[in-house]
């Protein structure tokens, strides 16, 4: 890996994204590397012999400094207090081996370094990139621990090197490979975390886009899809509310109400009766429940009665809406369907007719329910359904 | 008869010209206002009798409006209009101050009732609400805290199920043979429990509304 500038062309020292002054940023850009490469080789070099000190001061006085308008950026104070400490182990580290004055106890640190070299090569820039800023920050924000685990890794070489001496003290160096242990552990842990979070980062984003990509769906299937039929239908003003009227309840369903199984409880059960007659009928049916229930076969009863009273009154009444009302108490259930509509004389139904004798009247009863009509020609008309709960 | 000044308060414009197009003759619009901001510097300036708030806005909605003239001491009378009919919503205006909720789709002719229903000081109460406060109040093993804030009298619970029921005030009063007025006193007094009441239910019903 040699250093010397190249004819072209000129290596400058470049000011923005500067560590000391430079040097290696401008050598990278010349040498298409990353420049971290070659600040971690100066380090190296720095370490052994002070060699990398001296190339770099070199480096510094020879190669110019590129111009820049007005002030330059400030120097990134977290990478150099990383490369510093990176430095400050290494150097400790060889202090001690004495790998530093050269021979067989450089090797380590050489097959080390190329190791971590070819490793930051691979990962992916953009994933390098993470790492970087993400380790950056957090040696900014802790550096304390980062400074205490270089500092414990230190002691933990010196005192193993020491006992090894000792075999019979391999106690004694157990411990201090916990202690080694334990301060790479320190070291480290800041990293995984960064490589943890970013993980979840990545999750949360995805489960996002996929609750976007539901949200899409259903206004593609359903509001839009109404949008083009009411567009088409214009010309028929009931059909337009209808259909205005059916997405609505669709999309407030859709994000008001708790998701609930339409066959499983009473207020379910009436609101979708309410919704299939006000589709069928074109009147809005305005439903209010009070307490719910699970559904029993008396009540399943009392439904088919509500439900007939919901169509007779859309069909026969001419009120421009109906109010349906159910309530859950402790021993009974209570629906109301009331319109504001033309009413009627009760004893004016002919015996033959089905809807009101048969399918609310008599079905209730036949089920240990009641049902009340209250009517008054022009004023409305008001179906009471109770039925017992039976516990 | 006296008119009533109303200062409509919706992010919507074309609801807002929507609304003014249908309130009756005794209804006078003096402003509109598109959110938070200059909601309240209005009903500084105007002083409205009756301010139609909707509920969901940008910077807070209705009832950060709401906590803002209320808290400095106004006794503008707010009646909430809103497209939802979820539960956190409806409860939240009423206990914010509101005098009263109904939904956007009421008619023109009952929204005016309902405005100078609350110009008078009364409250005004859509099926949905009644139902809510009925739900929300239902009877419970525990005795309430405050026996007087915490329960419903018969005959409030009474008034409450016809309003659910789809009747209006006076067909409420021909149907248990009170006056109007009696009918309004009780809604009002519901009214005044679910502002003041600091019943467990209250709050806990409204939220696992929201969580179910």
């Amino acid at each position: 890996m040699s250093h010397a500038p190249e004819a072209y062309p000129r290596l400058v020292r470049p000011v923005k994204g500067r560590v000391i002054a430079g040097v290696a940023q401008g050598a990278a850009a010349q040498l298409r590397l990353d420049p971290v490469v070659l600040r971690l080789a100066f380090v190296l070099l720095t370490v052994i012999d002070g060699l990398g000190f001296v190339a770099y001061a070199a480096l510094w006085m020879f190669t110019p400094k590129e111009q820049v308008k007005g002030r330059g950026p400030a120097r990134d104070w977290g990478q150099f207090a990383a490369y510093g400490v990176l430095w400050l182990v290494l150097a400790g580290f060889g202090w001690v081996t004495g790998a530093s004055s050269g021979g067989f106890g450089s090797w380590p640190i050489a097959v080390g370094g190329i190791g971590a070299l070819i490793l930051w090569q691979q990962a992916d820039p953009g994933r390098r990139q993470r790492w970087m800023t993400g380790a950056v920050k957090q040696v900014r924000t802790t550096w304390v621990r980062t400074i205490i685990g270089a500092l414990l890794v230190a002691v933990g070489a010196v005192g193993f090197l020491a006992a090894s001496g000792e075999l019979a003290k391999a106690r004694t160096g157990l411990v201090f490979t916990a202690v080694v242990v334990g301060g790479i552990l320190m070291i480290a842990a800041p990293y995984l975390a960064s490589l943890v979070k970013e993980l979840q980062r990545e999750r949360t984003e995805r489960i996002r886009q996929e609750e976007r990509a539901e949200v899409a769906a259903h206004v593609h299937d359903s509001v839009l899809h109404t949008l083009t039929l009411i567009q088409r239908n214009a010309h028929d003003p009931r059909e337009v509310t209808r259909l205005a009227r059916s997405q609505e309840r669709e999309l407030r369903n859709w994000l008001y109400q708790p998701k609930q199984d339409a066959d499983a409880t009473l207020a379910a059960a009436v609101r979708r009766i309410a919704a299939e007659e006000e589709d069928a009928h074109g009147v809005p049916i305005e439903v209010v429940c009070v307490g719910d229930c699970e559904l029993t076969e008396g009540l399943s009863a009392l439904l088919h009665a509500a439900r007939q009273a919901m169509v007779n009154a859309a069909k026969y009444s001419e009120s421009p809406v109906i109010s349906v009302y159910a309530e859950v108490e402790a021993d009974e259930v209570t629906v109301f369907v009331r319109d504001r509509g033309k009413g009627f004389v009760l004893d004016d139904i002919p015996e033959d007719r089905m809807g009101i004798r048969q399918s609310i009247i008599g079905r209730m009863e036949r089920h240990g329910g009641s049902a009340r009509v209250r009517t008054e020609p022009g004023d409305g008309t008001e179906v009471m359904l109770t039925m017992k709960r039976d516990t | 008869m006296k008119t009533v000044r109303v200062l409509i308060v919706d992010d919507h414009r074309l609801f807002r010209s929507g609304v003014r197009a249908e309130l009756g003759e005794s209804i006078q619009v003096i402003g509109e206002a598109e959110d938070v901001e200059s909601a309240v510097q209005a009903i500084a300036e105007l002083q409205p009798d009756v301010v139609l708030l909707d509920v969901h806005m940008p910077g807070g909605g209705g009832q950060e409006v709401l906590k803002r003239v209320l808290g400095s001491g106004s006794q503008v009378r707010f009646l909430a209009l809103s497209v939802s009919d979820a539960a956190e919503d409806v409860i939240g205006v009423i206990r914010g101050g509101a005098r009263g909720y109904v939904t956007k789709t009421i008619s023109g002719a009952e929204l005016t009732d309902a405005i100078i229903r609350v110009s008078d000081g009364d409250a005004v109460f859509s099926p949905r609400l009644a139902g809510f406060v009925l739900d929300a109040f239902a009877s419970t093993e525990a005795p309430p805290i405050d026996p007087e804030l915490d329960s419903l009298t018969q005959r409030e619970r009474e008034v409450l199920r016809l309003i659910a029921r789809g009747y209006a005030y006076k067909e409420i009063a021909k149907e248990l043979f009170i006056s109007v007025k009696t009918v309004e006193t009780h809604v009002s007094s519901v009214l005044r429990k679910l502002q003041l009441s600091n019943r467990h239910e209250l709050s806990r019903w409204a939220t696992a509304r929201r969580l179910v």
